[in-house]
């Protein structure tokens, strides 16, 4: 990805410049405004940049259209938000994004991704009734339904208690060893970590450090958890 | 086809969501009831005034009520992001916006189903024997406010003041489907009743021309 984003006179993220193996796990680390959020928003193409592009494997996919639609398919997200209906239980609610992602027996898929999630038995109930924790895992089930090739997380450990952060980092250690490309923002602090190849800091919108280039991404990381605490 | 089928999924979802909280449809009748009896008590219309001002009257509050029910069809999304979520899904665009069409029209027409025979006792007007007719012109007419509604309740949705931008917007631009649709509604209550097919025609216009602008420029609707 090569690009800016701009909103009226300030930018959200400028002369950003970033390739990303296929496989590899970016760790996003920085501030809060630092731009971690714009970089994985233009990732998932929710965003048009104002200027540049978002390439996968030398397939365009600035806006809308054909390309798009089949690069989203491989695409798993997990935002600050749930992402989840309130009033639809939460198998109804995997249900729905296993049959927009065009899945086969989407209510098949959708009980077996509540069963690692740890709410197998929570299924029937209402999402608004669950806890953030409990919210959190099923947000990261929805996100893994279709199998993503490249999976964006922004702090996906949000909410989640000593168990959940457990099960996060086995989660996306699984993830990761069928070969998906993740990138997810992090203050540093999780199991999640566990797992990470590469990391890139951010400042004010702009990629300052990139392990890939120098550094180790272990001590980019201790480096912004211990900048996180004092914080 | 390609279209169809996350359209008939999304209208699924939208129509579940409504049945187990039925906020759109119960605010809405109970809205327009309130309008349309506040009107028959205020002006306490004879047959003739009836058949004269009650095609007016009853469009006016379907048009109040409208623009009351359309806002929370996008805002509801924003608690949760859910929206983003949609975005995010391998389908077009314009599949979300039609989905939200077709379900606020659904829930007006369920409650101009259980509208009209109160507007037919409160103003002392025989609809039975124009019913089909009189469902023709509805159908146009509530098409027409969903669509330019739903269109604008999703530029709005991202905007400060949205509550009051909503009506500002959507007032003016429906004025001439809300003309016709009286106008139509008006020849029906005549003796003898008769459709007009200009202003079915003007309606039905009207409904090509928004649904058209919004199968093209529907991607842009949702973008931040």
């Amino acid at each position: 990805m090569q690009f800016d984003k701009r909103y009226g006179a300030r930018f959200a993220a400028r002369d950003i410049s970033l390739s990303i193996a296929p496989g590899e796990c970016v760790a996003l680390i920085g501030h809060n405004g630092s731009g971690k959020t714009t970089l994985l928003k233009a990732a998932a193409l929710l965003i048009r940049p104002s200027a540049g592009r978002v390439q996968f494997s030398n397939v365009g996919a600035n806006g809308a259209g054909e390309n798009s639609l089949a690069i989203k398919r491989y695409i798993g997200f997990v935002s600050h938000s749930t992402l989840l209906y309130d009033e639809l239980t939460a198998e109804e609610n995997l249900v729905l994004f296993a049959r927009l992602y065009g899945l086969d027996s989407a209510e098949e898929c959708a009980r077996a991704a509540l069963d690692p999630a740890g709410l197998a038995s929570r299924g029937n109930d209402l999402v608004r009734n669950f806890s953030r924790g409990m919210r959190q895992r099923l947000t990261i089930a929805r996100a893994l339904i279709a199998a993503p090739k490249l999976l964006l997380l922004d702090e996906p450990s949000t909410g989640l208690d000593r168990a959940g952060h457990q099960w996060l980092g086995a989660a996306l250690a699984s993830v990761a060893a069928t070969g998906c490309t993740v990138m997810m923002s992090t203050h540093g602090a999780s199991e999640v970590n566990a797992i990470v190849t590469r990391a890139v800091r951010l400042l004010s919108g702009s990629i300052v450090e990139d392990s890939a280039s120098s550094g180790s991404p272990r001590a980019m990381l201790a480096a912004a958890l211990a900048a996180h605490q004092e914080a | 086809m390609a279209l169809a089928r996350p359209i008939g999924i999304l209208l699924a979802k939208e129509l579940r969501t409504e049945f187990r909280t039925r906020e759109l449809v119960a605010t809405t009748l109970v809205f327009v009831l309130i309008v349309l009896v506040l009107f028959s008590f205020t002006f306490d219309p004879t047959a003739v005034e009836s058949r004269r001002f009650g095609p007016g009257l009853l469009w006016l509050a379907l048009l109040f009520a409208g623009s009351l029910m359309l806002h929370p069809s996008f805002t509801r999304e924003q608690s949760n992001e859910t929206l983003m979520a949609l975005r995010m899904a391998p389908i077009e665009p314009v599949a979300i916006v039609t989905a939200k069409i077709l379900a606020n029209f659904c829930f007006l027409a369920v409650a101009e189903v259980i509208l009209l025979p109160v507007f037919a006792v409160l103003y002392n007007l025989k609809l039975w024997p124009v019913v089909g007719r009189l469902s023709a012109v509805l159908i146009l007419g509530t098409l027409g406010l969903c669509i330019v509604g739903t269109v604008f309740a999703a530029i709005s949705s991202q905007a400060r003041m949205r509550e009051l931008l909503l009506p500002l917007l959507l007032l003016p631009l429906l004025a001439p489907a809300l003309i016709a649709s009286a106008e139509a509604t008006a020849g029906l209550l005549e003796d003898p009743p008769a459709l007009s097919t200009v202003w079915i025609g003007v309606l039905a216009t009207f409904d090509t021309i928004f649904l058209t602008v919004t199968w093209l420029f529907g991607e842009y609707l949702l973008e931040e």
